[in-house]
């Protein structure tokens, strides 16, 4: 490979390239041959760099400077500036907020520095649509090592040291699940990647997809080796990622390409191969039994669990599915060995595989903090060092008030709980749940009923309907919520909604329905305050719930600066408005049903929420 | 759109080896070239994949992603993840109801714009995000939501 002095990093990820960071690539080379510094600086396209809020970035290496908020208009300074004459131009670099002096290094950046990388090893740091660049960053050689020098239970065991659970929701043993698949009968098997990623607020999935394809890849080759009786594999992406099944593909036949699927991988006689499968926007999916059933191109309603998906899994066949990041660990831990692994993170996983969280996590990190993106830290960091070190605190200056992890499953926490290490057991003891790794930041702005609303409308809707405790009972959750924020409910309600909620977690089939109160639960118990003054004093102290808003307009300004616009007057579907052009307006209390379009269309700030 | 049924679904079912598994890969890529999942088009699919048309029905309308009836020329997706929602997604769905005059579901009259709701696009980092066919908008606001539309209302 060619050597360049330079080499300019440009990330491509989903967000980043609907902010025209390829826009912004094509000017990167056609600048750079206009001053015919071909020989000397190359532009690479990475995946996501996990720092979504700043993009467009744009890093150039070797020394790391990191560019954010780029606009095409910037490149012609950055060629004739920093590439020429070795300046980084400052304007363009980060500056934290409420600071002065930029940050010109990457990894200088607390929301980089704070991070310990296992599957983002290569975040921004290779292009994921050419093989040779993983290759170049060690990729392959676990599986190289594996069938080279490795028995199927040597490696299996390397996982069960490792101490790896699931990162799809379950945190689940990763070692044990292999082992049952590997002893069940039946000389077809097959093993799954899960990345239908549907948790609302969740978005590592895509971005190792995105930006890593391949450690994804050479995961399931290697599972599927210690496994045993494997020869396909597929990959089930959900259909609204359409740039990650994209890299997918790309990655699939370069791995072909190379010999690395297909038959006689290695010449050692093995063969594996992977199909990519989409999803079809059901949240349900997501579930094991629901996935399987998708593939085989049916409606993905889930099945009773007592027959499990390891001996009875794809067309009844024992099947091990494993989520992306999961998969996305195995190259590194057979590299580096499971001792290392387990030396990361909380407890003792050397007796039982439930024993403690070990390695790292991947979280999607988003909602009002500052730095919205990708973080991976070790297990058992707090939510503080992670929403107020990485995450830089809460926007504008506003009050924390609670996170949500583990997204509709999961609950909300809050701040008299944030210096909870993050750890399976820990998250599950306040009432949420570690979950995929979504982690959504509210402030004081947030109502937390509303929020829980939020949740159940997406269960509710996305309940398969199989059974009644989950397609009922969540109906009648959702309508008391909606009681409750349109000022109709009653203390009775809150009782009724714990009711609800515990038949429902005890009597539903799958884990939809199972753990579909979380977010009600968990609010319901660090908020009851805020359910209080909904169903007592008909306030929401956010002012989210429009039913319980008063609208007023200040006459001041609407006379002074606004001239009597007009325009929420037309806007205003109930005719409460009382006005006309160049004169004061009044909304008519009588009239008025309170569904806030004036004071979104009014251009002034004259209207008011009393 | 003009399209000839049989030609349609005969190339879509053979690039999935017409094989009945393979039936929801077969409507993704009915719906990509035609933008729904016309009847005429079912019935013939049915035949070459070997799947009962009551099977392919029950599944068009199990998952979220077919639409059995025409979506308008810009399918305008609001992002209802939690992220986005927290951001103000629901101010951007009353907003946009307001500009295309149709409720969320629907499509204008002129078959030009269908107003839709979907999951998590995985770009919290830009929310309240707005898809519209592939392009991806955010952070939006409720003063930019007309500037939006106007950009598709010249096309
Ligand atoms: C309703 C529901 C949705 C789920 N969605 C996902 C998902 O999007 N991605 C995922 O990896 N696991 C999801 N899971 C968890 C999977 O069922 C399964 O436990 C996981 O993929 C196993 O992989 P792991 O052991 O590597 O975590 C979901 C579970 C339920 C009940
Ligand atoms: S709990 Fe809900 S989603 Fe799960 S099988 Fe029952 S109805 Fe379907
Ligand atoms: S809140 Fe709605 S109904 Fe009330 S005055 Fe404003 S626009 Fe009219
Ligand atoms: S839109 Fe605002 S400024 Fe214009 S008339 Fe209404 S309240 Fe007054
Ligand atoms: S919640 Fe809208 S992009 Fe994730």
């Amino acid at each position: 490979m060619k050597n360049y002095r330079l080499q300019l990093m440009v990330c491509a990820g989903t967000a980043c390239v609907s902010n025209h960071s390829l826009e912004i690539k094509e000017a990167l080379e056609r600048e750079i041959k206009n001053h015919n510094l071909e020989n000397e600086a190359q532009v690479v396209q990475t995946g996501c760099n996990g720092f979504c809020g700043a993009g467009p970035i744009l890093v150039v290496q070797p020394d790391g400077i990191f560019y954010q908020l780029l606009k095409v208009t910037d490149v012609k300074q950055i060629v004739e500036e920093h590439l020429i004459k070795g300046r980084p131009v400052k304007k363009l670099l980060y500056t934290p907020p409420e600071e002065k002096t930029p940050i010109p290094k990457l990894s200088d950046i607390p929301f980089f520095a704070e991070q310990t990388l296992i599957a983002l090893r290569n975040r921004g740091l290779i292009d994921p649509e050419n093989i040779d660049d993983y290759i170049a960053r060690g990729g392959y050689k676990a599986l190289a090592k594996v069938l080279t020098s490795m028995t199927p239970d040597e490696v299996l065991n390397e996982i069960k040291i490792s101490g790896l659970r699931g990162r799809g929701g379950g945190g689940f043993p990763t070692g044990v699940k292999w082992e049952s698949c590997k002893k069940a009968h039946g000389d077809e098997k097959y093993v799954i990647c899960n990345a239908d990623e549907g948790d609302p607020g969740a978005f590592m999935d895509r971005s190792i997809i995105e930006g890593d394809p391949h450690s994804v890849i050479e995961g399931m080759i290697i599972g599927a080796y210690a496994i045993e009786n494997v020869k396909q594999g597929y990959i089930y992406v959900r259909m609204e990622y359409p740039l990650a099944i994209k890299r997918f593909q790309i990655a699939i036949n370069q791995a072909r390409e190379y010999g690395l699927l297909g038959q006689n991988i290695f010449d050692k006689g093995f063969d594996f191969d992977i199909e990519i499968r989409r999803g079809a926007g059901a949240f349900v999916c997501g579930e094991s039994t629901a996935l399987m059933a998708s593939i085989e191109g049916k409606p993905g309603e889930p099945r009773a669990k007592y027959i499990h998906t390891v001996e009875k899994g794809l067309w009844d066949k024992p099947t091990c599915l494993n989520n992306v990041e999961t998969w996305a660990n195995v190259p590194q831990i057979i590299l580096r060995g499971g001792k290392w692994f387990a030396s990361i993170g909380t407890g003792d996983v050397s007796e039982d595989p439930w024993g403690g969280s070990k390695g790292t996590k991947v979280f999607s990190l988003a909602g009002k903090v500052n730095n919205t993106g990708l973080v991976e830290v070790p297990m058992g960091i707090t939510l503080r060092d992670i929403i107020f070190r990485i995450g830089g605190g809460i926007r504008d200056g506003k009050k924390f008030k609670a996170v949500q992890t583990g997204g509709p499953s999961g609950g909300f926490i809050p701040e008299s709980l944030i210096d909870l290490p993050v750890d399976y057991e820990e998250l599950t003891k306040v009432g949420s749940m570690m979950g995929s790794g979504g982690m959504v930041v509210t402030d004081e702005d947030n109502c937390m009923v509303d929020m829980a609303k939020y949740f159940l409308a997406f269960t509710q809707a996305e309940s398969c309907g199989k059974c009644i405790p989950c397609r009922e009972g969540t109906k009648r959750m959702l309508d008391i919520l909606e009681k409750i924020t349109a000022g109709q409910g009653t203390e009775e309600d809150l009782v009724l909604l714990e009711e609800l909620s515990n038949a429902i977690v005890e009597s539903s089939l799958c884990a939809l329905g199972g753990s579909a109160p979380n977010p009600v639960l968990t609010t319901l118990k660090y908020f009851r305050d805020e359910y209080e003054a909904h169903v007592k004093d008909k306030k929401c102290p956010a002012h989210i719930c429009r039913q319980l808003n008063t609208y007023k307009i200040n006459e001041k300004i609407c006379l002074e600066i606004g001239h009597g616009c007009d325009v929420c007057k037309k806007y205003c579907p109930d005719g409460a408005i009382i006005g006309e052009r160049k004169k004061v307006h009044y909304i008519d209390p009588a009239k008025c049903g309170k569904c806030g379009a004036c004071y979104d269309v009014c251009n002034f700030n004259a209207i008011y929420i009393e | 759109m003009e399209y000839n049924a049989t030609e349609v679904a005969k190339k879509i079912a053979a690039r999935w080896g017409n094989k009945p598994e393979n039936i929801i890969e077969m409507m993704h890529d009915i719906q990509t070239e035609l933008n729904y999942l016309p009847k005429d088009v079912l019935y013939e699919v049915s035949k070459f994949a070997s799947v009962p048309i009551s099977k392919i029905y029950n599944i068009a309308t199990f998952y979220n992603a077919f639409s059995l009836k025409p979506k308008g020329k810009y399918k305008i997706c609001v992002c209802m993840g939690t992220p986005c929602h927290a951001l103000g997604a629901p101010r951007i769905v009353s907003a946009l109801e307001r500009e295309l005059e149709i409720k969320c579901g629907d499509t204008t009259k002129d078959m030009k714009y269908s107003l839709e709701i979907t999951g998590c696009v995985g770009t919290c980092g830009l929310a309240p995000v707005v898809v519209i066919n592939e392009d991806l908008y955010g952070p939006v606001q409720v003063s930019g939501v007309q500037k939006l539309i106007k950009k598709y209302d010249s096309k």
